[in-house]
């Protein structure tokens, strides 16, 4: 390829973050970030022109989420599901607390690793699914059916604890 | 709450992290060696001028009043798709540039890279800095400077392709007639180089 890197970056930042937060969790998110685009960066003149630069650094991502994920968690074998957040511990490190949605964080890291990753791949980046089974390694409906999972998880959580935060504000 | 609220949910805050990452993913490349052209844009007296260096010296200065894009494609096309904005790597290069417009620096001490000329036009940009601050020369008088008197038109077009303008003072090449001629930042902004320098 021969756009300037710094165009790729600009285009993709957004949504390669948008991924790595939806499946690490805000904090996480920017070493998976930076990591990215280095490997990016390292392969980028070698990438065929006319390739799908969207999807090409989403895999680097998912790569990069795995490899993180593996070295934050004290046990080498992955696991399915990640902890939920703690909201308290996740704002004592944010630079700016009252940008981030700390339910809706804790609400994505309480489901499995692949509705997470089916939800980013689908919701944010709109990939179809079929290209979606071939990063989880299942099949085009599986793909289908763990998105849909995760988002009706995500909406009811989601609308639970706002509700909650609501009432708890209000009494 | 649905799910475009979710999706606007995941983005907030996102332009400060974006340009935080950024700054260090530049800084990371430049560590690893993967950075091969950095650039930053720096505002003159003649306009905004984009600044770019590779690891062998200053590769390029333009006037970006028109936008940026085509500057970074063609630094992308012809020294190296590994394109970052990195101010920190081109600091000395704003300082002297400072004190070139400030009139405390008449001779720029940097090291360039002219991989972007080639041929005579390269021989033509290697001999400009000849021609000292404050002074002119025709284009014959380059010409004849580099060996090819013959060659005026051609050292019109090297001075017009030339990728270092201020720091190359193609400025100073000016027509026989004793007027300013063509340039690429424009014939005000020669002008306005030429003024400068006259002042000192």
């Amino acid at each position: 390829m021969t756009e300037p890197f710094e165009q790729i970056v600009a285009e993709h930042g957004p949504t390669v973050l948008r991924v790595a937060r939806a499946v690490l969790g805000p904090d996480d998110a920017d070493d998976a970030w930076t990591e990215t685009f280095i490997a990016a960066m390292r392969a980028y003149p070698d990438l065929p022109e006319g390739s799908n630069v969207e999807a090409w650094l989403v895999t680097i991502a998912k790569r990069k989420a795995i490899d993180q994920h593996r070295t934050r968690t004290r046990n080498p074998v992955p696991v399915e599901v990640l902890p939920v957040a703690d909201s308290a511990e996740l704002s004592a490190t944010d630079p700016d607390p009252a940008e981030r949605d700390d339910e809706l964080w804790g609400a994505l890291a309480g489901l499995p690793r692949k509705q997470r990753e089916a939800i980013a791949y689908h919701y944010v980046v709109g990939m179809p699914y079929a290209e979606i089974a071939t990063l989880l390694g299942n099949t085009e409906s599986a793909a289908r059916r763990a998105a849909a999972d995760g988002m009706k998880t995500l909406r009811a959580t989601y609308a639970r604890e706002r509700r909650d935060l609501e009432q708890g504000a209000s009494s | 709450m649905n799910t475009d609220d979710m999706l606007a949910a995941l983005s907030r805050g996102e332009d400060e992290t974006l340009r935080r990452l950024h700054a260090r993913l530049a800084d990371a490349a430049a560590a690893d060696g993967l950075l091969d052209v950095a650039y930053r844009t720096i505002d003159s007296p003649v306009g905004r001028l984009l600044v770019a260096a590779t690891e062998r010296g200053l590769v390029r200065v333009a006037y970006v009043d028109q936008g940026s894009d085509a500057v970074l494609g063609e630094l992308a096309e012809r020294v190296s798709p590994r394109v970052l904005e990195r101010p920190a790597s081109l600091d000395t290069v704003a300082r002297e540039l400072d004190e070139y417009f400030g009139r405390v620096r008449t001779v720029f001490d940097l090291p360039l890279d002219l991989s972007l000329a080639t041929g005579f036009r390269r021989n033509v940009i290697t001999h400009l800095p000849d021609i000292t601050y404050g002074s002119t020369a025709t284009y014959a008088d380059v010409a004849r400077l580099v060996e090819n008197p013959k060659a005026v038109r051609a050292v019109g077009t090297a001075c017009a392709t030339n990728p270092l303008p201020v720091v190359v003072p193609c400025h100073r090449v000016v027509r026989s007639d004793g007027t300013a001629g063509q340039y690429v930042g424009g014939a005000e902004a020669k002008r306005t180089l030429l003024d400068l320098e006259a002042a000192a």
